[in-house]
């Protein structure tokens, strides 16, 4: 229900606390952070699950044989390298600067679909070798903790998207500078937990 | 109110009085050592808990009927009253000794029952195989199986060993003691024993299934000269237990009794491995040296 | 053509069972009957505007009463049919693979779909109004929550008519679920339908979790806020701990039965016992998260009707703490027969230390009856009876804690009897107790208390002779989940005892929905907003609060705040009216939900184009709210004056 015009909207702004606005803005924040806990103990159970079944290899092929060091050691450069930019997108957003946000925020992006080009790429070249999900319980872990953390990415780029699109369109407001500032957030979270894959699952895998 | 309390008292202390004069009751009437230690445990928890919880209860009622709101009350009335140091302490005092108490003797008769209860007499292995929907129990020493029953001597302690080629079920003889789960791929022992012959009920008590309730089987429990009679008796008389039979066993179904006079070498550790018993090599430590030398066997080949 | 459409009815819809005949028919005509009534009194308009579009924490926790009480209904019903089988040795009322699939949804449907809504009912109508908020923290993602549990017990429901309910027990061990044993949608019936309403309930914890962390009227400090608020906030740090180990789980099981992946199966190097695990490191906290919010209605029942402050509130608090914590550490005792000795004994102890906070407890209530005055009101009558069933099911939770004893008890009926009696008299009275509290609050009238009367013996009567007998047959050796018994054990006499106890509870829910209905027409309006004169903030608006809740945020200065300034004559009705800052309605969490319930139906099927659209309806749902400009707007001060003023007698 619309309760009142857009100049009257105006006026209440004006005389409404701005602290308040502050106020909801931060709560966001936090509750995105308790949202990341949950994430985080997401990713823990499918470590748990990987660690669990890691020697179960059924027969089939194990970490060594399988991991390409030049493969995985790209995956991890590119995705810090896009944890980077991102920082230097927030970076933009102090200096009120959109177009130094967005010119950041492509970069990431672009980092992030180069990412996922290339696990997509070691996924298929795995199956090509015979080491399907199915294959063993090892893989199956496999697949779905690395899997997972790649979904999560995907997710990360499409709203990275529509935070472009709206930075494109708005300008650096309030709004956009919160949304901004969530979505590099989790981007820096996905990274920690590719950090976290690539010791436990990569480097433990091949040693 | 008042009632309520009544009904839940009386109702709940019927049941358990009423518990010790009838033989229904099988849980409280073991035949053997290890039933015996669990029902002795089952009746000191009662007792412990029972001593705090009645006389709680007891306090409940009083308080429910002293301090309602009727007209003249003269009960005192502190609205304000909120704190007590010595009260708190008190209650939470009371709760952490009962569990330390109650504690002690669980721990100790965990470890107790990890055992032989008998510790004289040789013991015997059985491997019991939980199926869809019926029990395969292996003697490996007598080198006989049987289907859906069980006889075993008196007075002997008897290593059960459990495992499944099924979902995963638990095998429990009520009167012997408690039950263990059987997993798939891997063994967990059971230690059980007789003292008394007699036959006993026995049963599948963790669901698998369509045909889960019909699990059920007899534990026939006779001398150790009758059990052998037996043993003699299934030899000579019984057809032996093939691979094909296994295979036509596994499949779904309901079937009876049935006894074989001679069982397949390694049955049991096939059916053990092909559900992973590989990823579980050094959790065998419950295995008897029968066991182990056919293990150092299947590990050569 | 038309042959394989035949086929494919008769393969999709469940069909050959009177009692499925009697759902789809009745089903059939509840729908036609709700679009007529709708179309005829030109409510469609309404319905959306108002309900299925509605961010309002009131409305929306009323929604959650209302599916959770049609979900106990169904719940219920599978309870009875279950008892009725039960009634007499060798009955065929149901055949076994029936009386399986209805012993795996009356838990799941009262655990997940009951009790949980239940639970975030009382969430919604409550949390904001006692801690002083306009509303929860995030408005829309509440209803992205609700009906995302909406959605997922609408499909888990439908399996019952269309392609076959699950039947592998409540908590779905594997590998029983996997597909070597349970081929066919049911399973994943199962899954998506715990999946996507798991993913309201989570968003929900992080929501309830930032509203009391945040939103706090001003003054309001941690250890001033009210019991119930401390108990919800427990709740939410198990929900956020807990839940995502749960979409996990049903996740990999799902991977394993679609992509044919071996985490659980026994074959491919898969490890059902892990499964086990992992479905208890969420199952045992979830039904401690279930349970905390009911010793918080009582909290605040037991010191409302003894007119005195609650004893001992830092113990209160520190109590639902470690409860909370300790919840974590217990998850074997529900397979001592499973796991090493040593790691029995370990969590044997650590069960049992949840007896002490939880015993803390009790003395607390009872010392806070102990010099007040108590008024069996019938929300007090429900915590009442509450306590010597929560006594007597603690002192039976301890006896099953004690491992080697529980050797014997595990999977029997006493296990049945303990579990039911610390639900059903924790979890199921605490929040008929709550209900009963702030039902004036949320709908403005009073209900019926001779009915109610009616339906809370009948209730206690038949829990009593209900689960009594199962701790006895227990001791008989009777398993759970047995479709049927012979004569010579001796379990007849109580098994029938038992049905008789469970058709009560039955005529104790229909008493209920009567007082319901009858108190909708006939109630006492609620003209104080304070009827049972209480002690915290929710009671200081008129009932039913505006849509704002509170014209003024007050402040807070001790514990009880409205009870001291009510005894110090003080009004708490503001003078002066600020524009008030409101979400606006969205029917995006209503479209969102919908899509979920394509992608989980199109999955259940392993039809991959239909889980595909609604999976990238849920995508567009989200990314739409995410480019959504204008979200909120301001009611001005003239216009709260104007509310304040025409329900202005309520205070």
């Amino acid at each position: 229900m619309e309760y009142a015009s857009k100049n009257k909207i105006k006026h209440i702004e004006d005389e409404h606390d701005h602290d308040h606005e502050h106020d909801e803005s931060s709560i966001k924040t936090f509750g995105f952070w308790v949202f990341l806990i949950t994430d985080l103990i997401l990713f823990a159970t499918l470590f748990a699950t990987y660690t669990v079944l890691r020697t179960r290899y059924n027969g089939g092929p194990t970490g060594e044989e399988l991991f390409e060091i030049p493969i995985f050691v790209a995956e991890t450069f590119i995705l810090l390298t896009s944890s980077f930019t991102s920082g230097l997108a927030t970076l933009g957003l102090k200096r009120k600067n959109p177009k130094i946000v967005i010119g950041w925020l492509i970069v990431t992006a672009i980092l992030g679909l180069a990412f996922i080009g290339l696990e997509i790429t070691e996924f298929t070249t795995l199956v090509e070798e015979g080491a399907a999900i199915s294959t063993s319980a090892f893989l199956s872990a496999f697949y779905v903790l690395v899997g997972t953390h790649g979904i999560h990415v995907s997710a990360g780029i499409i709203w990275m998207a529509s935070t472009i699109i709206q930075i494109a369109r708005y300008g650096i407001t309030k709004d956009t500078e919160h949304k901004t500032y969530i979505v590099t957030l989790y981007w820096h979270f996905l990274d920690v937990v590719w950090i976290f894959i690539f010791t436990v699952v990569y480097l433990i895998g091949v040693m | 109110m008042k009632r309520i309390s009544k009904i839940s008292l009386i109702l709940f202390l019927t049941t358990l009085l009423s518990a010790c004069s009838n033989a229904d009751y099988i849980v409280l009437d073991p035949k053997g050592p290890v039933g015996q230690i669990q029902a002795n445990l089952i009746w000191t928890s009662v007792i412990l808990l029972a001593s705090v919880i009645v006389p709680v209860l007891l306090l409940f009622v009083f308080i429910v009927i002293r301090y309602r709101d009727k007209p003249g009350n003269r009960a005192p009335f502190k609205p304000e009253w909120d704190d007590n140091k010595t009260l708190e302490i008190i209650w939470w005092g009371i709760p952490i000794l009962l569990i330390g108490v109650l504690g002690f003797f669980t721990v100790r008769d965990t470890f107790v029952l990890e055992e032989p209860p008998s510790k004289d007499v040789e013991p015997m292995t059985i491997q019991v195989t939980s199926l869809d929907w019926k029990w395969l129990f292996q003697y490996p020493e007598q080198e006989i199986a049987t289907v859906n029953y069980l006889q075993i001597p008196t007075d002997t302690p008897i290593n059960f060993e459990l495992t499944t080629d099924a979902p995963i079920n638990s095998f429990w003889v009520p009167q012997l003691g408690g039950q263990k789960y059987t997993l798939p791929g891997k063994t967990l022992s059971l230690w059980l024993e007789a003292e008394e012959e007699g036959t006993y009920f026995g049963t599948a008590n963790n669901f698998s299934g369509k045909d889960f309730t019909k699990m059920k089987f007899d534990v026939i429990a006779k001398s150790n000269d009758e059990f052998q009679q037996w043993v003699n008796e299934v030899k000579q008389s019984s057809k032996p237990l093939t691979l094909n039979d296994y295979q036509e066993l596994s499949k779904q179904s309901v079937v009876g009794t049935s006894e074989y006079s001679t069982i397949p070498a390694d049955l049991f550790e096939y059916i053990v491995d092909k559900n992973g018993g590989q990823y579980y090599r050094s959790n065998n430590h419950t295995a008897s040296d029968h066991d182990r030398k056919q293990l150092e066997l299947s590990n050569n080949e | 053509m038309l042959e394989s459409i035949k086929t494919f009815a008769a393969d999709f819809f469940v069909t050959g069972d009177p009692l499925i005949y009697g759902a789809d028919v009745s089903i059939l005509l509840v729908t036609i009957a709700v679009i007529f009534v709708l179309t005829y009194f030109k409510k469609w308009n309404w319905l959306w505007r108002e309900w299925l579009t509605t961010v309002d924490h009131k409305k929306i926790g009323i929604m959650y009463l209302i599916a959770s009480l049609l979900m106990m209904f169904r719940g219920g019903v599978d309870a009875l049919l279950m008892r009725t089988q039960l009634a007499f040795p060798n009955a065929d009322f149901l055949p076994s693979d029936k009386y399986n699939e209805i012993f795996t949804t009356h838990g799941t449907i009262m655990i997940l779909f009951m009790a949980m809504p239940l639970m975030f009912a009382l969430f919604n109508m409550v949390v904001p109004l006692q801690i002083g908020a306009r509303d929860v923290a995030y408005p829309f993602l509440n209803a992205v929550s609700f009906w995302a549990f909406f959605f997922g017990a609408m499909l888990f429901n439908l399996s019952f008519v269309i392609g076959g309910s699950p039947d592998a027990g409540w908590l779905s061990y594997a590998p029983l679920s996997e597909v070597q044993f349970s081929e066919g949608p049911g399973q994943n019936f199962y899954i998506w339908g715990i999946q996507i309403s798991g993913i309201g309930s989570l968003a929900s914890g992080i929501n309830f979790l930032v509203t009391i962390l945040k939103m706090r009227a001003p003054g309001m400090k941690l250890m001033k806020m009210p019991l119930f608020s401390w108990s919800v906030l427990s709740s939410c740090i198990i929900i956020i701990f807990a839940f995502p180990i749960l979409t996990v789980t049903l996740g990999l099981l799902f991977v394993d039965r679609f992509f044919g992946a071996s985490f659980f199966t026994l074959d491919g190097g898969g490890n059902p016992m892990y499964y086990i695990n992992l479905i208890w490191m969420w199952g045992h906290p979830e039904v401690y998260l279930v349970v905390l919010p009911a010793f918080g209605v009582f909290s605040e029942v037991v010191s409302t009707f003894s007119k005195k402050k609650i004893f001992g509130y830092k113990s209160m608090v520190f109590a639902l703490l470690s409860i909370s914590l300790l919840s974590f550490f217990t998850w074997v005792h529900h397979f001592f027969t499973m796991a090493d000795y040593k790691v029995d004994a370990f969590f044997a102890i650590t069960t049992m230390a949840i007896a002490i906070p939880t015993g803390v407890k009790v003395f607390n209530w009872m010392f806070t009856m102990f010099r007040g005055r108590i008024q069996m009101k019938p929300p007090m009558l429900w915590t009442l009876a509450f306590i010597p069933t929560f006594l007597v099911g603690g002192m039976t939770g301890v006896m099953l804690a004690v491992a080697p004893a529980d050797f014997q008890y595990h999977n029997s009926y006493f296990l049945i009897a303990h579990f039911h009696q610390v639900l059903i008299g924790g979890v199921v009275f605490g929040f008929f107790s709550g209900i009963y509290y702030w039902w004036p609050k949320i709908f403005g009238f009073t209900l019926n208390e001779k009915l109610g009367l009616w339906a809370f013996w009948l209730w206690n009567i038949g829990f009593y002779s209900t689960f009594m007998p199962q701790y006895a047959l227990g001791f008989m050796g009777m398993p759970r989940r047995s479709s049927t018994y012979g004569w010579d054990m001796g379990w007849w006499p109580l098994n029938f005892v038992s049905t008789i106890g469970a058709f009560l509870m039955g005529a104790g829910f229909i008493f209920q929905v009567w007082q319901i209905i009858y108190s909708v027409r006939q109630g006492k309006k609620d003209t104080t907003g304070d009827p049972w004169d209480g002690r915290t903030l929710e009671w200081s608006i008129p009932s039913p609060p505006p849509e704002y809740n509170f014209a003024v945020i007050p402040t807070v200065e001790q514990q009880d705040d409205f009870w001291y300034k009510k005894q110090q004559g003080k009004s708490m009705k503001p003078t002066k009216y600020k524009s008030i800052h409101m979400p606006k309605n969205s029917g995006i969490p209503f479209i969102m939900g919908s899509f979920w319930f394509i992608a989980g139906f199109g999955l259940t099927f392993e039809w991959v184009w239909l889980g595909i659209i609604g999976l990238i309806g849920v995508a567009v749902s989200i990314v739409a709210r995410h480019l959504q400009k204008e979200r909120d707007y301001y009611i001005p001060a003239e216009e709260v004056e104007k509310t304040e003023a025409s329900i202005g007698g309520a205070r």
